[in-house]
């Protein structure tokens, strides 16, 4: 039999791995999000505030995580602090690397949002009587956010691709169940092709979203 | 509310030397000069917006921004300064609402969230106050579909909702068309009726004279001269009072 | 640090050294050949027939849809099965090129388009051709455009090479996999791994921030492709 026709006959099979290996990765995913939005935040409140000690902090911690690649910091945090004793299974420890790794990404976004809104907007606040964090909170961040929206939307479909590094940490993801199956069945053109196929079906609907919100951007800033 | 002293530098940049000024509870001061001359910056140096490089002021015999320690004076606290703040309203030349809320949302923040009043209340006032300002139908459109002359309205209800017991205005007409002036004026005046401690940065020289109770001229940092209106417009006593005044009079449009 | 740990180091930096080496020339060379295959996609989508133009464009979407890691694989597996065996430094050199070239397609566009209308009717007007106004007036200031994204792909595409270890490429990541499973202290190896990507793209960085201030463009650099 032809790979191709192997291939159509163990399809079945295929697909209903490949698709329990997706809803790993949209949890993977839906989870590294959530981190990175809310550190990006934190981070970003520290790099447009008045404390220098910890702006500093937060730089660093962007420059130090945006300058080693996702798969080092992966490996450190499943393999390093296991072998020091803090065993993570794969799943959560495939989170907090990319929640960590998103996070210093996203700080710049939101840091560019916040400086995007115009200043008058925190005087006005600090001249009803808000504090500097109170504006930031209620004024600022919403704005900012707005601004920012299509470079978050991108970045979810980013870190969408980004979990199939998950993989090589034993996450039990779309790609890791693809090697899976490829090891299995030697069908490695086939099923990678497939695997493609799976990520075409999440990230192309995402895409779309993104080109509506980027329109929505244009026409807001036209107005 | 009182100013000893005031200096404000930006670097080499010498743009506030040495104001003293007093203004009573309940009077209009309207500060006047050409642009350079200062006076946004003291406006703004009084609810502490820009901080001054020398000076004090007080509010209400309290000092605004700093408190006075063993070792000489200190900045104090973001808290306690937004606390002060709260006393003080502030109209902007930008008006600077907040977009992403409605008009009501506008005006109801501030209590809400500043003041801890209870959303029912801060909605009774946000109410009594737009319907002050004229602008009782628009509670629930957002800023962007409002006119300048209504923006600035409501930022004025925005400022009044704290209950302040001064309020700045920094070039509140500046922004707006010719045309939509006349609304803020009105509310600015009525405001005056009212009884509100008030200082008042402008161009518009007749609203300037009806309204004050003293008008200010600053030019390049300094009060050059003051007094009731009558005597600053009419007979001013300084030769760069007098040229800055025939250069705006020969501009204004005759009545 | 202990002396043991000193002694570790030691043994370690020469091979993690020359690793590193290895990284870098590959995403030098999967960089020049994003370069120029992105540049040769750009030139189709922009004056490509209509089937050249859907060609590029599905190449595009495809790259910009599916993981690097996927498009590795497929090359490294699935090339084999049309009789092309690369070795794994190569596939990932040919593998990276391609995804960067589809990015890089994609700036140079937005690059070219960002200048403005004017300056095509002006040089029409002084009698220059397409051509002639391509190199001359346009892709000048198409250029300061470019430059900063071009930059972060360099910065990015370092970082990828560690999806190579995947597939057993001569690189950085591979060393430290293999140095872990001789020495087994998989903490420290990783972090001195970290430590010498981050020295090998933090002054690339800043050197990439300080050129930008320069040439006057500030705005906050968010086109990565991911």
């Amino acid at each position: 039999m032809t790979d191709w026709a192997r291939t159509w006959h163990l399809l079945p099979y295929f697909l209903s791995v490949l698709w329990s290996g997706t809803i790993m990765t949209v949890i993977v995913t839906v989870g590294g999000f959530v981190a990175s939005i809310l550190l990006g935040v934190l981070f970003a409140a520290l790099r447009t505030g008045s404390s220098r000690l910890l702006n500093a902090l937060a730089h660093a911690y962007v420059e130090i995580f945006r300058a080693v690649p996702v798969l080092t910091q992966l490996f450190i945090i499943y393999f390093g602090l296991g072998a020091i004793g803090i065993r993570l299974s794969p799943i959560p420890a495939a989170v907090i690397g990319f929640g960590l790794n998103g996070g210093a990404y996203l700080t710049e976004v939101f840091r560019a949002g916040i400086d995007a809104v115009n200043k008058g907007q925190t005087e006005a606040a600090l001249s009803i009587g808000m504090t500097k964090l109170m504006a930031l909170g209620y004024i600022v961040l919403p704005q900012a956010i707005r601004i920012v929206l299509p470079s978050i939307a991108n970045f979810a479909i980013g870190l969408l691709k980004d979990t199939s590094l998950a993989s090589a940490v034993a996450a039990p993801e779309l790609s890791f169940n693809a090697h899976m199956l490829v090891d299995e069945t030697f069908l490695s053109t086939q099923i990678y092709l497939l695997v493609a196929g799976f990520y075409l079906a999440m990230s192309l609907p995402l895409s779309a979203v993104v080109r509506m919100l980027e329109r929505r951007a244009r026409r807001s800033q036209r107005a | 509310m009182r100013i000893e002293g005031l200096h404000k530098r930006y670097g080499p940049l010498h743009v506030l030397k040495g104001i003293d000024l007093d203004v009573t509870a309940g009077e209009k001061v309207s500060i006047i000069g050409p642009s350079g001359s200062g006076k946004t910056t003291l406006l703004r140096c009084v609810n502490y917006i820009e901080r001054p490089t020398e000076g004090h002021i007080y509010v209400n015999g309290h000092l605004v921004g700093q408190k006075q320690g063993d070792r000489g004076f200190a900045d104090i606290d973001g808290g306690a300064l937004a606390r002060q703040r709260a006393e003080i309203g502030m109209v902007f030349q930008r008006f600077n609402l907040f977009p992403h809320l409605t008009v009501s949302q506008n005006v109801e923040i501030g209590p809400v969230k500043v003041l801890k009043i209870s959303r029912a209340e801060a909605r009774d006032r946000s109410r009594e106050l737009l319907n002050k300002v004229g602008l009782a139908s628009k509670r629930d459109a957002y800023p962007e579909m409002l006119s300048g002359g209504q923006q600035q309205r409501v930022a004025i209800a925005r400022a009044l909702a704290m209950e302040p017991k001064l309020m700045l205005f920094d070039e509140a007409t500046s922004a707006l068309d010719p045309e939509l002036v006349g609304e803020v004026l009105n509310v600015m005046a009525q405001l005056a009726a009212d009884g509100m401690t008030m200082i008042i940065v402008t161009h518009e020289m007749q609203f300037a004279e009806d309204v004050s109770d003293r008008v200010i001229f600053m030019d390049q940092g300094q009060v050059v001269e003051q007094g009731p209106p009558s005597h600053v417009f009419h007979t001013p006593h300084h030769a760069r009072t007098q040229a800055f005044l025939s250069a705006v009079l020969r501009k204004r449009q005759p009545r | 640090m202990s002396a043991h740990f000193l002694g570790l180091l030691g043994d370690w930096m020469p091979q993690l050294l020359v690793a590193a080496g290895q990284t870098l020339k590959m995403a030098a060379l999967a960089y020049a050949l994003g370069a120029m295959l992105g540049f040769v996609i750009a030139l189709g989508e922009l004056f490509g027939g209509r089937w050249i133009f859907w060609l590029c464009r599905v190449y595009v979407e495809f790259i910009r849809a599916t993981p690097t890691l996927t498009q590795l694989f497929l090359i490294y597996f699935g090339l084999p099965a049309i009789g092309v065996v690369l070795p794994g430094f190569w596939a990932a050199v040919i593998a990276l090129g391609a995804h960067y070239a589809a990015y890089m397609a994609e700036v140079y566009r937005s690059g070219i388009s960002a200048v403005d209308r004017g300056q095509h009717e002006a040089a029409q007007a002084i009698g220059m051709t397409r051509a002639q106004t391509m190199l001359h007036i346009i892709l000048p200031q198409a250029v300061r455009v470019i430059l900063p994204p071009m930059t972060n792909f360099g910065i990015s595409l370092l970082k990828d090479t560690s999806v190579a270890s995947l597939i057993a490429a001569p690189e950085l990541m591979m060393r430290a996999n293999d140095l872990t499973s001789e020495y087994y202290m998989p903490m420290q190896l990783y972090l001195v791994t970290g430590v010498m990507y981050f020295v090998m793209s933090y002054p690339l960085s800043t050197g990439m921030r300080y050129l930008e201030r320069r040439a006057g463009r500030s705005r906050p650099v968010l086109l990565e492709p991911i």
